[in-house]
């Protein structure tokens, strides 16, 4: 039985939280392949080393990307991962389903696949976890049928991602899941066929919370923002008062630029709306009583990225302030000049944070037209290496 | 021939009415206990989040015994969070008890809000990557069964995110978060030269190092690696299956601290190296649940209220932090990549 051959991972059954030995054992029931993966994967724990390999390219026609092509490394030991190979799923954006879709999904992987999942990959997608190179054709043809297309993967726009926003959020300044949405579709080439020099992620969060940690994750950032005073309900601040919230210690002195100012004999919250740099930390504190100001619209930031190759970065503002109302052509132009400035600028596996890093941000701004201003930078420079354009100086002959 | 390049379902198909109806309209949340959020909407509306702990890598019988639940309690409607949970909304507010009896007696946690650990982020290790130093799942298990009360009970000083990634190519991101647990390779690739000869296109792999650690080696039709330089990224193993990157004698797992996402209070951190090396030791890394519940509990046990673990650190400063977590300072602490030189201290001020 399966419990005999895999000791190791068995071990992982126990304890509280829910186990993946456990849903990998409930796929083997059905699917050979799954019990071939507890296998390996008890080898791995085993030996302290992985078993998979790089192998032949693999795909749907019409696709360059969506598919990551996986096979073991002990193929006569474990048969049925011979090749096991994952799709990637774009998921609606929020992350919201209907179990009629959900249902209809399992139903397919179940049939094509190896009935093992992940709700969902760390960009975003659904993950589709195993199967052999002739499903994979017949697999899409049914996702497409009941709705699902493929997400991104290579040198290419990676599948957006974005909070759950308005949906239900009181904080989103944009709607997230309309311009994650909206950008998807439009980039929909750019994402399934890849052709630039290494991957490019998009995420939008409503409100500087970030909760799809776009500031971290993404080379091109979309953070809900606003201009002028956050709403200020006095009372309802009073009664988060009233109902023990120390105001004092717990919002005012944790406000980053002391903006903020408490009379706590009228129960008044004084802000001092020019310091206000939006951190969200009061909102956080009191939602019932504090919302953003009311001119809306988000932060743009460039950049964000994990370690490989340069160091990690985080996005950094290229545009303080833009204003996102359907149909997006403001952004979608920025993007495809960003898009179209690297795809001819990047070497092989830069980024586009790595591309300006080398060449300069004066190079990136004129590139792709956007005026220098100081909420791009911290602070100005200290170094005297001062490059100017040609243009700016006269030769001398 | 089937559709393609439709893009994903419309999300409005997949809205709940309740949410349809108050799109953008929200009013104010509040969490009523841990892992159950309430939104209420301008027009008075309300709708309840349960929040589910889920392993992440899960069968379709397990989706399908959540649509069983949401089919139940949520007429049909389900979500899943950034973070690999699965949030329920339910409108009828004497829905939300049963339903969580019924999670709970499938065994799985309510909770993750607020000032709770959240699920872990993490990547696919031995389960399903090539490169990888440790792996995923096992680790995640082991550390959540451990730190399961901060999940499901509100007690820490601020929100906790724990993320991991098996290599430092970081499919999880990891590198914003309050601990971070990376696996890590300690040698150089070891050449099969005479397997590179035959699949690997040999400028491709010189190329492919970020160091410049890789020269060709004509004689061979091969390359050789000039181990002073590599940082052991397996980035040529990527490129070619003759690298081999992977060694299980030194192969392990790094864990960093004090990193954020939220711009709340204070700007977005990176994660810093707390403790560089601890070894693989399957099926339930002793050695890294411990130096992660230490870390929790050190935190916990100093930070002012509302402090994530970054904020506690830059307020104490490092060389307390350090003191405190009683962890060896050495010199692998002290950065030798390329923007190295603003992490050294250039000032006389500090602690004892
Ligand atoms: C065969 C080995 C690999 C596997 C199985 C793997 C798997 C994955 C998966 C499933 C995701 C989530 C995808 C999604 O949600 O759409 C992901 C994301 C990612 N992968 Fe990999 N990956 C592999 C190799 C790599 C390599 C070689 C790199 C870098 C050179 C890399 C870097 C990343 C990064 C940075 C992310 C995104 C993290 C984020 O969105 O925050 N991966 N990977
Ligand atoms: C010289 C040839 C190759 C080049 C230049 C190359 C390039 C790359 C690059 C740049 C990445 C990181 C991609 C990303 O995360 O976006 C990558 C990842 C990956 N490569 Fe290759 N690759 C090559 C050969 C192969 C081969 C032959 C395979 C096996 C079929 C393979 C399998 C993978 C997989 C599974 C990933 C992870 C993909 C992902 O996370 O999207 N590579 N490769
Ligand atoms: C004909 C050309 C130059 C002359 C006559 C000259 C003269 C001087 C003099 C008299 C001093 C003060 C020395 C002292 O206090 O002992 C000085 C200091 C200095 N010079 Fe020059 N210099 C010349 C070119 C340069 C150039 C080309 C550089 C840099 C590229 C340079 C960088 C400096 C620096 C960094 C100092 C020290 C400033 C300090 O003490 O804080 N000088 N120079
Ligand atoms: C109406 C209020 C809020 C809603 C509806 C909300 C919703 C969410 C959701 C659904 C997630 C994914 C959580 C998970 O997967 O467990 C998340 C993550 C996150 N939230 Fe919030 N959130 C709210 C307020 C906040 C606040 C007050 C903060 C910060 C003070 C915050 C910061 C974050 C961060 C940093 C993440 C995780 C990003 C990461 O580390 O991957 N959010 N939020
Ligand atoms: S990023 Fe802001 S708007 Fe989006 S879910 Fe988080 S708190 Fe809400
Ligand atoms: S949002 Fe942040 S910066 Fe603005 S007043 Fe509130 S705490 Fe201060
Ligand atoms: S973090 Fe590294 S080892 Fe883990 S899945 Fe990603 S590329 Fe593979
Ligand atoms: S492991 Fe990384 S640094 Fe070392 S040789 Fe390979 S690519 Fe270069």
């Amino acid at each position: 039985m399966a419990n005999a051959q895999t000791p190791r991972v068995d071990e992982l059954e126990k304890g509280p939280w829910p186990s993946f030995v456990k849903e990998i054992k409930r796929a083997a029931e059905k699917h050979p392949s799954a019990g071939d993966l507890l296998r390996q994967l008890d080898l791995s724990y085993a030996e302290k080393i992985g078993h998979w390999k790089h192998g032949g390219i693999v795909g749907v026609k019409g696709y360059g990307g969506g598919v990551i092509g996986r096979y073991s490394d002990k193929p006569e030991e474990f048969p049925h991962v011979k090749e096991f190979h994952t799709m990637r799923i774009n998921q609606p954006s929020g992350w919201f389903y209907t179990t009629e879709a959900l249902r209809k999904l399992c139903d397919i992987w179940d049939k094509y696949g190896s009935g093992l999942t992940n709700f969902h990959g760390s960009t975003g997608d659904i993950i589709l976890l195993g199967t052999t190179t002739g499903n994979l054709q017949p697999c899409f043809d049914e996702l497409s049928d009941a709705g699902f297309d493929l997400g991104g993967s290579g040198g290419g726009l990676r599948t957006p991602s974005a909070c759950v926003g308005p949906a239900r959020c009181e904080f989103s300044c944009i709607d997230t899941l309309d311009v994650c949405h909206s950008l998807t579709l439009e980039f929909q080439d750019f994402l399934h066929r890849p052709q630039w020099p290494y991957k490019f992620k998009i995420k939008v969060s409503g409100c500087a919370n970030d909760c799809v940690a776009s500031i971290a994750r993404a080379d091109f950032a979309i953070i809900g923002t606003w201009k002028g005073a956050i709403q200020i309900d006095q009372a309802a601040v009073a009664d988060y008062a009233d109902a023990g919230l120390n105001i004092q210690e717990e919002v005012v002195e944790k406000c980053p630029t002391g903006a903020l100012a408490w009379d706590g004999e009228k129960k008044e919250l004084k802000l001092k709306a020019e310091d206000c740099v939006r951190c969200m930390h009061c909102i956080n504190k009191m939602p019932k009583a504090l919302r953003p100001g009311e001119q809306r619209g988000a932060t743009l930031l460039v950049g964000g990225k994990a370690t490989i190759l340069k160091s990690a970065f985080l996005g950094w503002v290229i545009v303080p302030f833009m204003e996102l109302k359907p149909p997006y052509t403001e952004l979608k132009d920025l993007l495809r000049r960003i898009f179209d400035w690297w795809d001819e600028n990047g070497k092989n596996r830069e980024r586009i944070g790595e591309l300006i890093y080398r060449v300069g941000m004066r190079t990136f701004l004129k590139a792709v037209g956007l005026p220098p201003v100081p909420q791009m930078v911290f602070r100005p420079r200290a170094n005297p290496y001062v490059f100017w354009w040609p243009e700016e100086v006269k030769r001398n002959a | 021939m089937p559709r393609t390049d439709f893009g994903p379902p419309h999300y409005m198909e997949m809205l709940p009415p309740v949410i349809k109806r108050n799109y953008g309209r929200w009013k104010y949340h509040e969490i009523l206990r841990p892992g159950v959020l309430k939104h209420v909407a301008e027009s008075g509306e309300e709708i309840y989040s349960i929040r589910v702990g889920s392993p992440r890598l899960v069968s379709t019988d397990f989706i399908r015994e959540v649509c069983d639940l949401a089919d139940k309690y949520c007429d049909g409607y389900v979500r899943f969070t950034s973070r690999h949970n699965i949030e329920f909304l339910v409108t009828k507010k004497e829905n939300i008890e049963p339903l969580i009896q019924e999670v709970k007696a499938k065994g799985w946690p309510v909770g993750g809000t607020g000032n709770c650990l959240s699920n872990m982020v993490h990547t696919q290790g031995w389960i399903h990557c090539h490169t990888p130093a440790t792996d995923a799942s096992g680790i995640v298990k082991a550390v959540m069964d451990e730190l399961y009360e901060y999940f499901v009970e509100e007690k820490l000083p601020a929100k906790l995110r724990i993320s991991l990634a098996c290599c430092l190519n970081m499919c999880g991101a990891v590198h914003c978060s309050d601990i971070a647990i990376l696996g890590v390779h300690r040698t150089p690739p070891r050449v099969d030269h005479e397997l590179l000869a035959k699949v690997s296109e040999i400028p491709t792999v010189v190329a492919s190092c970020p160091t410049g650690a890789i020269r060709p080696n004509p004689k061979l039709k091969s390359v050789e690696v000039n181990e002073e330089r590599c940082m052991y990224c397996g980035n040529c193993f990527t490129m070619s299956p003759a690298m081999q990157i992977m060694d299980p004698e030194n192969d392990g797992v790094s864990i960093w601290v004090g990193g954020k996402v939220s711009n709340a209070r204070t700007a977005p951190m990176f994660s810093r190296l707390a403790i560089p090396y601890l070894p693989n030791n399957p099926p339930r890394w002793p050695e890294v649940v411990e130096a992660v519940k230490k870390l929790v509990e050190v935190w916990a046990t100093h930070a002012r209220k509302g402090e994530r673990m970054g904020e506690w650190i830059e307020r104490i400063g490092w060389e307390t932090f350090f003191k405190l977590a009683d962890i060896p300072f050495t010199d692998k602490h002290i950065d030798d990549f390329i923007f190295s030189v603003p992490t050294f201290r250039t000032t006389t001020q500090f602690r004892w």
